[in-house]
Order: C-alpha cells, then sequence, then structure tokens
C-alpha cells in the first residue's frame, strides 16, 4: 500500500478530438493529421495553462504501439518537438499497452515524490487509423502473449473480451446481460453527446437501448458474443496534463482549487502468459482500485465519479462488480437501473468512456484523468457534474491487455 | 462428378474483359475456398484464364490481386480458421497474404485455347458475337475428352442457339451476371429445352456460393434484363427525338436524363446508363436482340449516328467513365453532346432553363439513395408518385408516361414467357439495376 510522503497535483489537463468513425471530420479515404500533431496539439495546450515549457522539469508520453501503427519509436523525442523550450529537459516513455497513459502519469507522480522534478508534462496519444481494423486489430494483440495469437480471433481482443462475456451469460444469463451492455451503451452516447471532443458527439440515435438491442452478436464475421457497439472505438487522439508538486502549482501560478490533488495511487501487473483466473472477474482491476481506496483511506461510497477503462461493454459490468458496487453476477442489473448514469448512484464515464469519447489506446489514461480533473474543479462544460462535498472523491481505473497492467488513481479538488 | 471435381479444372474465356475478369475474380475466390478445405488439400485446382490480350491478362493478375485483398479483409475470421494448421502464419496481415497468394496460384493466364481442353467446366464472356462464340465453345469441345459444360454469361444471343450450335446436346447453360460482377448480386440463369438437371443444380449452388441471387429467365434474346433496359432506352431516345422538335437535342436529352433519374427516383439517368454500358455495346446488344423480336424493332438510327461520330462511352481502364451523350467531369455529368454542332455543350448554359420548361418537383420528392434504405419505401414512393401524377407540368408527364412504359415493357416480358412472373421482372430490376421499386407497380395508374 503506498502513503504519498508529500502532495502531489494535477491540473491543466486537455484532450484533442478523438478522431475515427462517427466524427464529421473523418473520412477514411482522406489524408489525416499525424501523431505528431496529436501531441503537439495536447501538449501546447497544456503548456499554455502552465505559463509555458519554461515551467517544465521533465516530460513522460504515454504511448503503446507508435512503432507499427505510425512506423515511429523512441517517442521522448516529440516531447521537445512539443515546444522548443523543453528540449534539454529529461523525458521519457512508458508503455503498458492500453495503460500506457496511467503509466506516464504515475511516472510523474513518483518523479515529484523523489523531489527530482516539480512540474511534469505528460501526454498520452494513440494514431491507429492509419491501417484498417482487421490490422489493427493485429497490433493490439500485442497487448496480450504474443504466444496465444495464432489460436485466437482475427480480432483478437475483442475475441478475448467476448469470451468473457459469453462466460458471463452463461453464468448469469444472456438477455440480463445484454440489457445492462444496453444501458452502458445508452449511457456512454448520452455522455459523449455532452463533450465536444468525443468521437460519438454528433450521434443522433434517438433510442439507444433499442439500438443496440438490434444488433446482435454474430460469430460469423466478427466475435460471438459480443457486436461493435459493445466495443470502443478505433481512435486517434492525445491528451495532456501535468503534474506538479505544491512548489510547482506556486511556480505556474495556478491555485489548488484549480488541480486536483492525487490522495492515493495502486498499480499492480498480472502475468500476462496466463489465463485470467476467472473469466467472469476482472481480478487485477479489483486489485488495483481496493489498493487505491484502501491507501486513501475512503470507501467507494465517498467517490463522486469514476473513469472506467471500458474497453468493451463486458469491461464497464466487470468493473462495476470488482469496484463493489454490485455483487457478482449483478453488476448487469446495477447498471440497467441507471445506476452508473450521470445521474445515478455513481456516474461513470461522464465524457462517454472508451466507447462513447474514444479509445487512443496509449493516450486513454491521461484522457481519464484529464476528465477526473475536469469535473472536480468545475471545468466540464455541458457535462458538468454536481460534485457533492460527502463524496469529493474521483478515481480513474486504466487497463492494459486483459486485465494484466491496470493503474486506479484517486483525486481529490486541491484545497 | 462432384461438385468440388467440378471445379478442379476450369476455364474463363474473355478473362481479361469487363466481365470475364469478375467472374474469373468469383470462380478463383470459390475454387480457393474449396481448395483450403481440409479434405481437399491434397487436390489440385486450375483456373485458365483466357483471352487473346496479353496486356490484358497481365492487367487481369494486377486487379485479381487488388480484389482478392478486399475479399480476405472481408473473412479474415473464416480464414484464420481455414489456416488453423498453418503454424508460420499468425497475424491476420500474413493470413490475408496467403490467402491472396494461394488465388493467384490456381489461375493460369494464358492467350491458348488449348488451355481449356483440360478443363470440367468453361465460362464464355467474350464478345457477344454468336458466329464467334458457337466457332470457339466448338473447337474446344471437339479437342476436350472431359465433355465439359459450358457456361455462356452472354446477355443477348439465345442458348438453344448456342448449344444447337456447338451440337452440346444441353451441357450448356446461360449464366449472365451483370456488371460488375464482383458486386451485382443478380444473376439470370436460362436452360435450354435439354439442359441437363445436373447442370442446373450445379448452377445453382455455384450461384448460392457466390452468394448471388439467381432469377431464372426463358431463352428469349436479351432475357429479362436486357430485354427491359433496351426497350427502356428506346423509349428515352424517342422522347428525345419528340422533344427536339422544339428545342435543341442536347437539351431534350438532359430532360430525358433527368427526368428518368430524379422524377422516377432510379440511381441514374437512361443516358447515364447508356453511356456506363457503352452506346456501342447498347447498339451491338439490339443487333444482336432484333432478329428474334417478332413485330418489333429493336433499333435506333440515333445510336448509329452517335457511333459513327465516334461517342461511345463505355469506361476508361481505370475504371472512370468515358464521355458519351454526357460529357462527365470527376464521374458527374457536366455536358451533353450535340451531334448538330460536333461538340459538347456545357449543362450549366441551358439548365435554367430547361428545369423551368420541367416545372417543379412535388414536395414529396425523395432521393433515390434515400428512399433504398426505407423500412416504408413504398407507403414513401406511393405518396410521391401519387403527387407526381397530378401535377400539371411537362417533367411529371414525362415521368409518368415514362413509368408506364416501363411497366408495359415488364409485363410484356411475363406475357412473352421471358420471365416467370412479374416478382422476377422486379427482382431483376431492383437487384440487377439497383432501382428502388420494380417496374411492375401501381404508382402511374
Amino acid at each position: 500500500m503506498v502513503k504519498l510522503r508529500k502532495k502531489v497535483y494535477m491540473t491543466a489537463g486537455y484532450n484533442t478530438i478523438s478522431l475515427g468513425t462517427g466524427r464529421s471530420e473523418f473520412n477514411p479515404k482522406k489524408a489525416r493529421p499525424g501523431i505528431e500533431h496529436y501531441i503537439k496539439e495536447a501538449g501546447q495546450a497544456t503548456l499554455e495553462k502552465i505559463g509555458g515549457a519554461k515551467n517544465v522539469d521533465e516530460g513522460i508520453i504515454g504511448n503503446f504501439m507508435a512503432p507499427r501503427f505510425n512506423k515511429q519509436g523512441n517517442m521522448p523525442g516529440f516531447i521537445p518537438f512539443v515546444d522548443e523550450g523543453l528540449e534539454w529537459k529529461p523525458c521519457s516513455s512508458q508503455e503498458g499497452a492500453c495503460g500506457s497513459g496511467a503509466l506516464a502519469l504515475i511516472g510523474g507522480v513518483k518523479s515529484v515524490l523523489a523531489d527530482t522534478a516539480d512540474v511534469v508534462l505528460t501526454i498520452g496519444v494513440e494514431v491507429q487509423n492509419t491501417v484498417k481494423a482487421i490490422y489493427g486489430a493485429d497490433i493490439l494483440a500485442g497487448a496480450g502473449w504474443f504466444q496465444k495469437r495464432k489460436n485466437g480471433h482475427a480480432y483478437f481482443f475483442p475475441g478475448q473480451f467476448s469470451d468473457r462475456a459469453g462466460a458471463y451469460y452463461e453464468k448469469y444469463g444472456f438477455e440480463r446481460t445484454r440489457k445492462g451492455f444496453a444501458r452502458w451503451f445508452r449511457n456512454a452516447i448520452e455522455n459523449a453527446r455532452l463533450c465536444p471532443t468525443a468521437q460519438e458527439h454528433e450521434n443522433k440515435i434517438e433510442d439507444l437501448e433499442a439500438f443496440y438491442m438490434s444488433r446482435k452478436p454474430d460469430g460469423r464475421s466478427f466475435v460471438d458474443n459480443l457486436s461493435v457497439l459493445d466495443c470502443s472505438k478505433v481512435s486517434d487522439g492525445a491528451s495532456a496534463i501535468t503534474i506538479m508538486s505544491e512548489e510547482g502549482l506556486k511556480r505556474c501560478g495556478i491555485p489548488k482549487a484549480d488541480a486536483v490533488e492525487i490522495i492515493s495511487f495502486a498499480q499492480v501487473e498480472r502475468n500476462i502468459a496466463n489465463d485470467p483466473p476467472d473469466l467472469t472477474e476482472l481480478t487485477a482491476i479489483k486489485k488495483a482500485a481496493h489498493l487505491a481506496l484502501e491507501s486513501a483511506g475512503i470507501t467507494i461510497d465517498q467517490l463522486g465519479t469514476i473513469e472506467t477503462h471500458d474497453c468493451f461493454s463486458i469491461a464497464g459490468i466487470l468493473a462495476v462488480e470488482a469496484f463493489g458496487y454490485a455483487k457478482p453476477g449483478e453488476g448487469a442489473d446495477f447498471i440497467a437501473a441507471g445506476h452508473t448514469a450521470r445521474d445515478g448512484k455513481i456516474p461513470m464515464n461522464t465524457t462517454g468512456g472508451l466507447i462513447g469519447w474514444g479509445h487512443p489506446t496509449g493516450g486513454t489514461g491521461v484522457h481519464q484523468a484529464v476528465t477526473i480533473w475536469e469535473q472536480l474543479t468545475g471545468n466540464a462544460g455541458d457535462a458538468q457534474l454536481e460534485i457533492k462535498p460527502d463524496r469529493p472523491y474521483g478515481m480513474t481505473v486504466n487497463m492494459g491487455g486483459d486485465d494484466v497492467t491496470v493503474v486506479a488513481i484517486i483525486y481529490k479538488r486541491g484545497e | 462428378m462432384s461438385y468440388e471435381e467440378r471445379l478442379q479444372n476450369v476455364t474463363v474465356l474473355g478473362a481479361a474483359g469487363k466481365m470475364g475478369s469478375g467472374i474469373l475474380l468469383l470462380t478463383a475466390v470459390e475454387m480457393a475456398d474449396l481448395m483450403l478445405k481440409p479434405e481437399n488439400k491434397s487436390k489440385t485446382f486450375v483456373l485458365n484464364a483466357v483471352d487473346v490480350s496479353k496486356e490484358g491478362l497481365a492487367g487481369l493478375m494486377k486487379y485479381l490481386r487488388t480484389q482478392v485483398l478486399k475479399v480476405a479483409e472481408k473473412k479474415t475470421v473464416p480464414l484464420r480458421k481455414a489456416y488453423a494448421d498453418r503454424k508460420d502464419i499468425i497475424e491476420n496481415s500474413e493470413i490475408i497474404n496467403q490467402y491472396i497468394e494461394d488465388v493467384v496460384r490456381i489461375v493460369h493466364p494464358s492467350t491458348r485455347m488449348e488451355a481449356a481442353y483440360d478443363s470440367t467446366l468453361v465460362f464464355e464472356a467474350i464478345n457477344e458475337n454468336k458466329d464467334l462464340k458457337i466457332k470457339i465453345l466448338s473447337q474446344i469441345d471437339k479437342n476436350n475428352p472431359h465433355k465439359p459444360w459450358f457456361f455462356t454469361n452472354t446477355s443477348s444471343v439465345p442458348i438453344n442457339i448456342i448449344d444447337d450450335g456447338v451440337g452440346l446436346d444441353g451441357r450448356v447453360l446461360g449464366f449472365h451476371f451483370y456488371n460488375p460482377p464482383a458486386v451485382q448480386k443478380l444473376v439470370e440463369l436460362i436452360v435450354t429445352n435439354q439442359t441437363s438437371k445436373d447442370i442446373t443444380e450445379f448452377a445453382k449452388v455455384y450461384a448460392k456460393n457466390l452468394k448471388k441471387v439467381v432469377v431464372p429467365s426463358n431463352d428469349v434474346a436479351g432475357f429479362i434484363g436486357n430485354g427491359h433496359f433496351m426497350r427502356d432506352a428506346l423509349h428515352a431516345i424517342h422522347e428525345v427525338e419528340k422533344l427536339s422538335d422544339e428545342m435543341p437535342f442536347e437539351q431534350a436529352v438532359y430532360m430525358i436524363n433527368r427526368v428518368s433519374q430524379e422524377y422516377l427516383v432510379r440511381p441514374m439517368g437512361i443516358f447515364q446508363l447508356i453511356d456506363y454500358v457503352g452506346i456501342d455495346v447498347v447498339r451491338f446488344i439490339m443487333q444482336v436482340m432484333n432478329p428474334y423480336m417478332q413485330d418489333e424493332e429493336l433499333h435506333s438510327p440515333l445510336l448509329d449516328k452517335m457511333i459513327s461520330l465516334n461517342i461511345k462511352g463505355g469506361q476508361h481502364s481505370d475504371g472512370s467513365q468515358k464521355d458519351g451523350f454526357l460529357k462527365y467531369e470527376k464521374g458527374k455529368p457536366v455536358g451533353i453532346y450535340s451531334p448538330e454542332k460536333k461538340e459538347y455543350i456545357a449543362i450549366e448554359d441551358f439548365k435554367a432553363q430547361c428545369d423551368e420548361k420541367l416545372g417543379a418537383l412535388p414536395d414529396s420528392v425523395v432521393a433515390w439513395k434515400s428512399v433504398v434504405r426505407m423500412k416504408n419505401k413504398d407507403e414513401v414512393l406511393k405518396n410521391y408518385f401519387n403527387e407526381l401524377n397530378v401535377l400539371n407540368a411537362l417533367g411529371a408527364d414525362l415521368a409518368t408516361k415514362y413509368g408506364k412504359r416501363s411497366k408495359e415493357i415488364g409485363k410484356k416480358l411475363v406475357s412473352d414467357n421471358v420471365a416467370l412472373n412479374e416478382e422476377d421482372v422486379n427482382t431483376v430490376l431492383m437487384t440487377g439495376f439497383f432501382h428502388a421499386y420494380g417496374p411492375i407497380n401501381n404508382y402511374f395508374n
């Protein structure tokens, strides 16, 4: 259990749009901005909010598969590309599949804790629309053990989570589970409509749950137990945020109330070569979330909002159970009853999450932190929740692979 | 001989042509899928791509690779299963590439007719020339010891004539793909008086595996599709000729083209369709059909004139539209040919004037693109055509007349026993021509 030896904050978050199917700017036949564009846009926007590059001590970039999606390695070199004022400063990158973003965040937290930096610029990025989905599936499969690729599905990760969904259907009932998924999907789209950068921002479908139900899983062309509506988006996007000590905030002239304090964080790793111990449980997420809660000294009843890694709808349901909001097998009912909607008991993924906002894989962890920062500091625009005094905390849970690399972080508005 | 055995050695004649290349692609993919079945792995599959043009065959192999790539990308899920025993190919990209190699490996391009002498099935997609077809098929049949089955893609020559001409005793049927075969779902199936049941059954299974919609047609030149299209085109040409008494030719073409598209809610105007098929091809089909028509002349001096002026339409080798009745820029009509001035006149120059003459469309007008997807399509169209029919305007009158004529043509195809029933006529027009509704309807009563 980690207890932070000093106060650490995050502030000045920024998200680019999540570009891909659903956005009117997206045309698969036309040239699109490259990975450099996203890094620069997010990085510069954040620098502007903190008084410029001169205030930054260190840069960390989270990215999963630029070497394959973009034929680009050596990602730390793109931090000085954001602003020449960052040149000659220490930079590094973090990779833990779709958990890369949160690894970059806790890398920054550790630098602040180690007194080696007071201001760390953290950027998470992925640009995935460079290849068709069928080839993207090959690239993303790198988040699993390559020895298992041969026997895996063409759409490897949808296949993994389809197996989880199938196990869940069998144990707890198909119809009941699909109802939960339908509501999860509806919440994702409705929340995305409130956020201008979300990939599903322009989605105009009226009866979202009926639409969801009309798309049945079909194993002949996709996976057995999930439809594309159960899946997160293929996205291009970046997010940036800074991690600061109290000295860092002072240096940048940022009041604590405009920042979130990192109350705790936990990171756990599951052996990638092993199959999940139980297909109907996200064990690593369960461990990470509870370690973070314990470390923060709070219970789930004190959380006002959560950003959780819903790369697939089943991951949303299993996370609800892993956090402890519902018993095993009752997560779908909890969601179907509206408890995770923005006006429910525990609003989750309030700008759409990975299904509604988008999932630029290596950038998602940072995007989640930016969303929580926006919500807790009153910067969430149309998506703003009312944060009640008795539930002042927010939590992000970012996952790499099939419950392999997991980071949970708990936040509270600075005071 | 089983289905698999029949498909172990196949020849496509005219394989580099527009239709032949599509037939070759679909057959190559079907054969590769058979080859990948565990029980067939030791068997050899050969698909001869025969064409007179060496350059055409080189282009064909390029086309094949591009198209098989698309096919493979769409069916990677089953392909992973088909290659499950190949430990050396793991990623989707590797599986897709292997599949392309396997399909291409089946195909043997050749300019020599002898390639077909070992085939058990021969697809014929050469020129619409009856005598040439009979000559080539006779040569193959004489030299081929396997008594091969012949599938002809002719869209206009009666199959009985080919059967009798070659002396095939029923080892032939018409298997008429629509253009482009790789995309179009429709196949017209035409049997002769002697075609054996085995061949017909095989053809149905083959069509089903290619995911085609089969519509049987009787052996009357032109069958259902061209039987409608040619007469529909002649109606349009006659209307243009009548209008040309009062206005320049190009304006008349513009008006009828617009009426046949927007007013009738069709995917393209009739003159654009003629250009797409090729003015020379349309004339040729009429010429082939005409001798078999009683009390009817399928011929247009206007088409003769256009061809004599070297205005032919059709497509460039990259698939883009050549100029014909209409001039195209980026696939969109921008001008119309004036045989009198021997040049294209910009549509912009007379559009407003013509549109005014045609009169406004009813408010309930719908675009073809949106109507084809509507669940209540019939209701929407009924409502629109009801309003159109009572509109007192030139465009509405021309459209109503056009719709009535199209229905008459459709009904005649049934009464002449070309089609078995009205539904088949509608299926051909809706599937093969992408019409939003069949010609036999109650919209123009």
